[in-house]
């Protein structure tokens, strides 16, 4: 079948293409023009000049970036974050999932499953802020329990060797919950009949665990890992931000607040441009080729 | 599942009703404690004593609290932010998501490209402060709702949502005479009511949750959100016009309890709704997960 010519494909869709058109607007005006803003990486950007009067300066500020004692600490910082993140964070919703299966109390379950999502709904803010307080080497809660017990009381978030500790566990803490509905949903996909096989060949719970649950749920696990990999270097600024200061930044500080600080603190712009966009393409290409690879293994991809 | 019951099996299932109860406590006790701190008598917290179950009673940090403008007036701008922000964020998904789940839209594919390229790049920060900055919206209560106006994900939920609407019903209603508006307004989003009022849960969420626009493009106090008040109060320590020596009626109130009360009442209304809306979100996430 020969499809219509785009004048009369425009006139059947006309109505389709007016209530697409203030998205198509808002995505250009806010997400587009930015894209091209890019272009001030290459500049010696002034705020009264504009991009018009700038002048250019090729990689100027790139090599700037890489001659800089703090690039390789940031870039350090940046990709252990987002390791242990993932090296950690992402087997515990897992482990929750199996356990809660294990459960035969049903309202237990629920309960616990309850509990379990509502530090995902909390705000960044009052997550760093609970921990600051609950931290505290004077009066938080902590340490309270660390003098009671025989021991001097930390600065937990002075200390640089603290940082990575308490922002992935927080991490856990807020996302492991809201991370096991995935699995769980995988898991109720099972189809009962291979477990009542299982315990046919004698199979106890372990076993059932190990030969039916894993394998039934390992297309989602091993999708999900993909994805994060390419996700792993997205470290929210928001967090790290409210948890980090000056004496933890041999740790604490990543691309997204050093940007921020030399960027907008500092009006720095073309500097902290050229760095957002440098780390910006190496998360494109990593989203891009774990995409590829989840396709290529058929079972889902982005888009 | 398993109906033998051997001494192992059942040795597992105490083990991991503890685990899971130890578990519970993990995510409980922070707001147990911070609770009980914030209702407490100054003399016990002072001296550390309490733990989860609060030390006398004692509702003077709260008064402190509502004595302080900004908490009101940073309620009143995430009010604001929450409801303008929800609703012009689903009326523009709705835009977006509806004309790209039919089949065969001319430019279709195009559009969709345009929209999914966007999860892939961004210009960063600088540029779209910059932006923002050049469109005159520093400062503005349009800071807060246009720069994360439409997210391109929940966009593409709400697209495969309305493609599995049958074409049937949009069929009977254009031989019954409904322009392409009419059966959008009254076919489809009546049908898709569960999917809209998860993801604008999800748009309000995250707009009440929003710390970092408010941050870079907010300097004007009076416009400052929720979430930079309790900021400024629990960690960067201005606390203005209540300190330990401030006090309610006579009576000085401690600066923990103080900052406690402060983080629970801006946690407050999640915690609030929460229990009634979680079958939303968990929703959301199932439709989320089936991609299209």
């Amino acid at each position: 079948m020969k499809s219509p010519s785009i004048a009369k494909q425009l006139k059947r869709d006309r109505a389709f293409v007016l209530m697409f058109a203030p998205v198509l607007l808002y995505f250009i005006l806010f997400k587009y023009v930015p894209m091209f803003g890019i272009v001030i990486s290459f500049m010696d950007y002034n705020l009264f000049k504009g991009i018009t009067g700038s002048e250019w300066v090729g990689f100027k500020y790139y090599a700037q970036f890489f001659e800089n004692r703090d690039a390789f600490v940031i870039i350090k910082n940046t990709v252990l974050l987002g390791a242990y993140k993932l090296l950690f964070g992402f087997p515990a919703p897992i482990v929750l999932a199996l356990l809660l299966n294990e459960l035969r109390h049903a309202i237990f379950k629920r309960f616990v499953q309850t509990v379990s999502y509502l530090p995902h709904f909390l705000s960044n803010v009052v997550v760093a802020s609970m921990l600051i307080m609950l931290l505290s080497p004077s009066t938080g809660w902590v340490n309270r329990i660390i003098e009671g017990l025989g021991f001097p009381a930390i600065s937990f978030l002075q200390e640089s060797e603290w940082f990575r500790s308490i922002y992935v566990l927080s991490e856990i803490w807020q996302q492991v919950g809201w991370g096991s509905i995935l699995y769980l949903a995988a898991i109720t996909t099972i189809d009962p009949q291979l477990y009542e096989a299982a315990r046919m060949d004698g199979a106890g719970r372990w076993k059932q665990t190990l030969h039916v649950t894993l394998p039934g749920i390992a297309a989602t696990v091993v999708i999900m890992f993909i994805l994060q990999i390419g996700h792993a270097l997205e470290i929210g600024f928001e967090k790290v931000f409210l948890l980090s200061n000056a004496a933890t930044y041999d740790t604490s500080d990543v691309i997204a607040t050093y940007v921020y600080r030399v960027g907008i603190l500092q009006g720095g712009f073309s500097y902290a441009t050229a760095i957002d966009l440098f780390m910006g393409v190496i998360g494109f290409l990593l989203v891009y080729a774990t995409n590829q690879l989840s396709r290529r293994l058929g079972e889902t991809s982005l888009w | 599942m398993v109906k033998n019951r051997n001494g192992l099996s059942l040795l597992f299932d105490y083990a991991n009703v503890l685990v899971m109860a130890l578990l519970t406590c993990a995510m409980l006790f922070p707001f147990l404690h911070m609770a009980a701190v914030s209702i407490s008598d100054p003399g016990p917290v002072v001296a550390g004593r309490v733990a989860l179950w609060p030390k006398g009673l004692n509702f003077d940090a709260y008064a402190a609290v509502f004595q302080d403008k900004r908490i009101l007036i940073g309620y009143k701008n995430t009010l604001i932010y929450v409801v303008l922000g929800t609703t012009l964020s689903l009326f523009f998904s709705i835009l977006g998501a509806y004309p790209l789940s039919r089949r065969n839209l001319v430019f279709g594919r195009t559009f969709m490209m345009l929209i999914v390229f966007t999860m892939l790049f961004s210009g960063g920060l600088i540029p779209t402060y910059l932006v923002i900055r050049s469109y005159g919206l520093l400062d503005t209560i349009w800071a807060m709702v246009l720069p994360g106006l439409v997210s391109p994900y929940y966009l593409i939920v709400m697209r495969t949502f309305f493609q599995g609407i049958p074409r049937e019903l949009e069929e009977s209603g254009k031989i019954d005479g409904l322009s392409d508006w009419m059966i959008m307004l009254r076919i489809v989003l009546p049908l898709s009511m569960p999917v809209l009022l998860t993801i604008g849960l999800f748009y309000a969420v995250g707009i009440w949750s929003n710390f970092f626009s408010a941050l870079i493009f907010l300097r004007n106090e009076d416009l400052h959100p929720l979430q930079v008040m309790i900021r400024n109060i629990v960690m960067v320590g201005q606390v203005g016009d209540m300190t330990v020596s401030e006090s309610v009626g006579g009576r000085p109130v401690v600066l923990e309890s103080l900052k406690y009360a402060v983080i629970l009442v801006g946690t407050l209304p999640i915690l609030c709704v929460y229990p009634f809306i979680q079958k939303h979100f968990v929703q959301g996430v199932m439709i989320g997960s089936v991609k299209g």
